[in-house]
């Protein structure tokens, strides 16, 4: 078990809590074991991710087997108490630090786990092929963006790939009143809030710095300062817990934002005032070209332990798990029991962004190994193992695939170049006789090449201000 | 509230009250700004009678207290945040810059953030390193800011009730040495616009620009010119960003004379644009160049110094006679 226990707090609003409750016992009562079921042993299971959890970090504590703890989203509901930790529970965890919560083998096999089974078991053969088509439809999408910025088309693209699982994952398990604050690397994410995937480009082309009205999709913008958002989505969270919403926050950052103060400053924030919100950390191994041992001497996901909540550490290349842990982080801050991190633990297969040359700083070993892990390939074969989707699926979706790329890449050639006036606009909500001024004297100046060859135009003025 | 005469620390409580009392989305957010009211009082019995939900002490981290309030702000709630000293600003300076002045033009329109930061600022209280700073330049160089400094009771109140109705974020200097200064409030008055300027002393020899804590030095030094027979126009800024040139030129083109007055180091300082820009507007007016008087290019002395770094009745009165020189 990687859920750290501390302080089970009491549910902010009783009534709210019950019916988050009720609404998951329903689907829980309504389908006790999974549609994949449990085909591997638990033990099997954990020398696994222990093996593959250390290969690639140096300094964690061994892994060892699994316990079988509750997930704090049905831990922390009814409970009350006052500030303190669980000893026994920080104990215990500490044995486990580099365990991952797996649903899916990298062979596409599904693995039991009694304390997050419940949170996928509505899941329908027809809700494995939509997870399926959303890593598809968003690598695709990745993947053309990728061209177009070798084509010259975009100024910069961060890709996703590799991160399809961890995206998509937390992505699904939102609920459409929950708010996304997202970095500059959440397409998959957009994608499940509905957010045309053109709209994302512009600032990757230079037409706009955010293509997308945040509150039509309760998806915010994307932030480049990494880390800032967290604290955006904490004070956001806080206001969700003021009005008595009932909804959660999730903020998405990366194992290099975790460095940050910001980062930090949420979660004493998120910690102090119990916000609704949930710390999901894509954690893809490199900040540019630093790994995240030069980030952090403790596996992430403990960090949330010493600022009085739970952490958990997922396989982020394990959609089920993803959309599971994610499904009950969120449920524990519905319910009123505070903020949650969940450490995604994932890979960046490609650059950092398209001006990046991941070869200077780590291996094709390493590499090859993630891309062993590859999200999209071990759904497909538990798709497969099962009888979920036939020829049919797989070849319609690669034309849904093909139709998508088409769509995108037409859209951004023919995306045009904003108005040059629209450097003044939005500066300032309620104006500024500064701006005014000079677009004033910019106007003028541009007016001035239509004057005819005489010269007799204002010219001049420029952006220095004039009269 | 009627009409009366008050403190200016006391005249932003009265402010911050009736903005909280008016819409129940203002919020108040800070470090010690509940159970104490601020290490200056200035919220003062707010979160007895508003309660912890709308007084909100913080954690001790800047950059946290302005990120969250930027949350807030996304979720409609318009938070006055406070920052406990003019050198504390600095762990929130990325958040104010990178982010708070510019989500209204990354979302093209679609977000505002209406958040005042209050910041005491300036020297003179005999105060310890990084209290007694004067960081408006900084501000005011960042497009999306609106950054004003009152100089007296009165508009501290107006001032602080505009700030927060705006839809912008706006940096709220308040002078620290002037907040037991008293002056008549009238809440039942028409405030002028948030950015205006205003000549609160007229002259004919020559007009002295300021804002803030220096307003009170520049209408001691016009008083002591008077006696000289020297006519001296004093212009309160109010507002840093967006600066009401309109009124100041007026001014200029009528003294043909320009003095600015700031504590902040005079290097790149706000002296520096109006000079410019002054400059521009009035070349064929002006019958001296435009002068300024403020801080040295150096840290903030220790406090034992500080009455030959700020800028005295002395130092603004020699600028005059270099000016009337001419």
């Amino acid at each position: 078990m990687t859920v750290e226990s501390t302080t089970a707090r009491k549910p902010r609003s009783g009534e709210a809590a019950q019916d988050a409750g009720a609404g998951r016992k329903t689907t829980r009562a309504a389908a006790a074991t999974p549609a994949g079921t449990a085909k591997t042993a638990k033990t099997a299971r954990s020398a696994k991710t222990a093996k593959s959890a250390g290969t690639s970090r140096a300094n964690g504590t061994p892994g060892t087997a699994a316990g079988g703890r509750t997930p704090a989203g049905s831990r922390s509901r009814g409970t009350s108490g006052t500030a303190g930790t669980d000893a026994h529970g920080a104990a215990e965890t500490a044995e486990r630090d580099d365990e991952l919560v797996q649903l899916l083998t990298p062979e596409g096999e599904r693995v039991a786990r009694p304390d997050y089974d419940e949170y996928v078991a509505d899941l329908t053969p027809e809700s494995f092929r939509d997870l399926y088509r959303d890593m598809v439809l968003t690598r695709r999408f990745d993947g053309e963006a990728t061209q177009l910025q070798r084509q010259g088309e975009l100024g910069l693209w961060a890709s996703l790939l590799g991160q399809e699982a961890a995206q998509i994952g937390s992505g699904r398990a939102l609920n459409d009143d929950d708010y996304v604050f997202p970095t500059y690397r959440e397409h998959g994410v957009a994608w499940c809030r509905g957010v045309d995937p053109v709209n994302l480009l512009g600032m990757f082309r230079g037409v706009n710095n955010g293509g997308w009205d945040p509150n039509s999709n309760n998806f915010h913008l994307y932030t480049i300062v990494i880390g800032s958002q967290t604290l955006h989505a904490t004070g956001y969270a806080m206001g969700v817990a003021k009005d008595g919403a009932g909804s959660a926050v999730i903020a998405y950052f990366g194992d290099g934002a975790s460095s940050q103060g910001d980062v930090a400053e949420a979660f004493t924030f998120s910690a102090v005032y119990n916000a609704p919100v949930v710390f999901f950390c894509q954690n893809n191994q490199w900040a540019i070209s630093e790994p995240t041992e030069r980030q952090t001497r403790v596996p992430l996901y403990q960090r949330a332990r010493g600022y009085g909540f739970p952490g958990v550490r997922v396989d982020g290349n394990d959609v089920l798990a993803c959309l599971a842990v994610t499904r009950a982080a969120l449920e524990h801050s519905r319910g009123g029991a505070g903020p949650m991190l969940v450490e995604a633990f994932t890979y960046r297969m490609g650059a950092h962004t398209t001006s990046d040359d991941p070869s200077k700083y780590r291996s094709d070993e390493e590499r090859e190994a993630w891309t062993a892990k590859d999200p999209i390939l071990r759904l497909r074969r538990y798709l497969e193992r099962e009888g979920y989707a036939d020829d049919a699926f797989f070849a319609q979706l690669e034309e849904e695939s093909e139709a998508l790329g088409r769509r995108v890449r037409e859209a951004v050639r023919s995306m045009p170049d904003p108005d040059v006036m629209a450097i003044f606009d939005n500066a300032y909500a309620d104006g500024s006789s500064l701006v005014d001024e000079e677009r004033r004297a910019f106007a003028a100046y541009q007016a001035s090449f239509d004057e005819g060859p005489d010269g007799s135009a204002a010219a001049g003025a420029g952006a220095e201000g004039g009269k | 509230m009627s009409s009366q005469k008050i403190p200016l620390a006391k005249a932003i409580n009265e402010s911050l009250r009736k903005a909280l009392e008016t819409d129940p989305k203002v919020l108040i957010m800070g470090e010690d700004v509940g159970k104490l009211g601020g290490v200056f009082r200035v919220t003062d019995g707010l979160q007895k009678d508003f309660g912890e939900d709308r007084v909100i002490d913080t954690p001790l981290a800047e950059s946290g207290i302005v990120g969250t309030a930027i949350g807030l702000a996304l979720r409609g709630y318009r938070p006055v945040v406070e920052i406990q000293f003019d050198g504390f600003v600095f762990p929130a300076y990325d958040q104010i810059v990178t982010q708070l002045a510019k989500m209204h033009a990354r979302s093209l329109g679609k977000v505002k953030m209406p958040i005042v930061i209050r910041i005491p600022y300036g020297g003179g209280i005999g105060a310890v390193e990084h209290h007694s700073e004067s960081p408006e330049a900084l501000f005011a160089h960042v497009a999306g800011l609106k950054v004003v400094s009152p100089s007296n009771a009165s508009d501290a109140y107006w001032m602080m009730q505009q700030a927060i109705q705006t839809d912008d974020p706006v940096i709220f200097f308040e002078p620290k040495r002037r907040y037991w200064d008293k002056s008549e409030v009238d809440a039942e008055a028409i405030p002028g616009p948030l950015h205006g300027a205003k000549v609160v002393r007229e002259g004919e020899h020559l007009t002295l620009a300021a804002y803030g804590p220096m307003v009170k030095v520049c209408l001691e030094a016009a008083a002591a010119a008077a006696e000289e027979g020297k006519s001296l126009e004093v212009v309160d800024l109010r507002s840093m960003s967006p600066i009401d040139f309109d009124t100041l030129q007026a001014s200029v083109e009528r003294t043909r004379r320009l003095v600015v007055v700031h504590e902040a180091p005079v290097f790149y300082g706000s002296g520096a644009e109006i000079a410019a820009r002054i400059t521009e507007r009035c070349f064929y007016h002006l019958e001296a160049p435009v002068l300024r008087v403020g801080g040295f290019h150096t840290p903030y002395p220790p406090a034992r110094l500080e009455d030959e770094y700020l800028p005295g009745l002395d130092r603004v009165l020699d600028s005059v006679d270099r000016s009337l020189a001419y």
